[in-house]
């Protein structure tokens, strides 16, 4: 059994938080740069433009990308032979939570769901887990911003609706979203599962670099046919109006219950922080 | 669409002429204020108590920025969404505010209040929290400390790019845009 110090996961997860929050991940920004190549509309190239700019400055001057660096979400792949010695394992990356985003200056953003009152410290991180073999942990990071957060959907829709009926669901979500989640987005969609799990789905689904084929084939045409639609809502980089409002598509499925066709949908902003460390 | 320089706090000449579509380039003086500061903010009219700042003309900047490392003005400071005042906002138009600076869609009541009491809603790049902090020179926290990311700030902006949303003719910027560009990829 390989032994792994509660510390070097709060200082593995301190530095992802304070190196994504500054960086924009390379598959983000060459994402941006293709929308601005073929964006048409004037002002939503002056916007995807400043939006690289952004990402220039962000990293010259260690600044974050975005004033809302986030919930700090992880997904988590623990090795079956490997044991972390100190603080457990959520404690651990809580710690990495608190300490990156004080060292960071990044805002702290969780607060009490009624009182409204500020935690102080960005805690709790949302962690999600799973169990594989060998003796690694791998520890996947995203600071999720509320604004996009916002505008994301779930629905539990009839197994007739088909996959009709879920590229409608993907495309309304989109068009009433607008504006509001800083596009050019990126959409996560998580079919099947059930309630909860369908959710969890289409967040990982953004975990996927921009530019990476699906492997299902199914899902790829799917992905390609909501990316269409959405673009041709005509929203536009911030919603000032252009044909590049989403970035990319990303579907998981799971299989799901006989009576049900759960389907999530993730709203993520162009401020894409995502990254990840194997231990 | 043209470029535009203007000086906050705002009078109704200027705002008469800024329509939607126009890029902007703000400098004054602006006020940062988010949803628990708004909510502050409309109980005090509501009781009829002075407000942290004279609401007549400003510009309220929907934003909660980093916090600034030692040295800096400020830390990232790009717009939030700004749905989320307008449960708030009919009321401080009415008191005068005259801009507002956010970014995604008002509510009708919203731009029904701003015709009614001549106010522009500008939208600024979300995200780009980085390359809009060289816009402001002085930050200084003048409410609700408390709040922390959320407190008023008074702010002095040099140049701050944003561009009108909604003017005061009932323009809109995201229903043009959208129609403009509606059907047009591929």
């Amino acid at each position: 059994m390989r032994i792994i110090k509660s510390e070097e996961i709060s200082n593995a997860v301190k530095n992802l938080i304070i190196h994504s929050s500054v960086n924009l991940s390379d598959d983000t920004y060459n994402g941006l740069k293709t929308a601005f190549e073929q964006e048409i509309s004037e002002q939503g190239k002056t916007v995807l433009s400043k939006i690289l700019l952004n990402a220039e400055i962000a990293k010259n001057e260690s600044k974050p990308l975005c004033q809302d660096t986030g919930l700090a979400v992880f997904f988590v792949e623990m090795g079956k032979d490997v044991t972390v010695e100190g603080k457990n394992i959520t404690n651990a990356i809580n710690e990495g939570t608190r300490l990156g985003y004080s060292e960071g200056f990044l805002r702290k953003s969780t607060c009490d769901p009624l009182s409204r009152k500020n935690i102080g410290d960005n805690t709790p991180a949302i962690i999600h887990y799973e169990f594989t073999d060998g003796e690694k942990i791998k520890i996947m990071y995203a600071a999720k911003g509320g604004g996009s957060e916002n505008m994301s959907a779930l629905k539990m829709m009839r197994p007739s609706d088909g996959k009709d009926g879920i590229i409608d669901f993907a495309v309304e979500t989109m068009r009433s979203a607008g504006p509001n989640p800083c596009p050019p987005n990126i959409v996560g969609i998580g079919i099947g599962g059930n309630f909860e799990r369908s959710a969890i789905l289409a967040k990982k689904s953004l975990f996927r670099k921009l530019g990476e084929p699906n492997a299902d084939s199914e899902l790829a045409e799917m992905e390609k046919i909501i990316f269409e639609k959405i673009n041709n809502i005509g929203t536009g980089p911030m919603g000032f109006g252009g044909i590049c409002t989403v970035l990319a598509v990303h579907i998981t499925k799971e299989p799901c219950h006989i009576a049900s066709m759960p389907v999530a949908l993730n709203v993520e902003c162009h401020s894409h922080r995502h990254s990840e460390i194997i231990l | 669409m043209s470029l535009i320089k203007i000086t906050a706090p705002l009078d109704d000449e200027i705002i008469s002429k800024l329509k939607t579509g126009d890029e902007v380039l703000i400098s004054g003086t602006i006020y940062t204020a988010r949803d628990a500061a708004h909510s502050r903010l409309v109980k005090l009219i509501e009781e009829n108590k002075p407000l942290p700042f004279e609401l007549k003309g400003q510009i309220i900047y929907y934003v909660g920025p980093t916090p600034e490392k030692p040295g800096e003005v400020i830390g990232s400071a790009g717009p939030t969404t700004s749905y989320r005042m307008d449960k708030y906002a009919p009321l401080l138009l009415e008191h005068g505010l005259k801009g507002m600076i956010g970014k995604g869609k008002r509510s009708a009541e919203v731009k029904e209040a701003m015709k009614k009491y001549k106010a522009v809603y500008f939208g600024a790049i979300g995200g780009a929290g980085a390359l809009i902090s060289k816009t402001i020179t002085s930050s200084k926290v003048i409410a609700y400390e408390d709040l922390l990311s959320e407190a008023v700030r008074k702010l002095t902006v040099v140049d701050f790019p944003a561009i009108v949303v909604n003017d005061v003719y009932g323009g809109d910027l995201y229903e043009e845009g959208r129609e403009k560009y509606k059907d047009k990829y591929r």
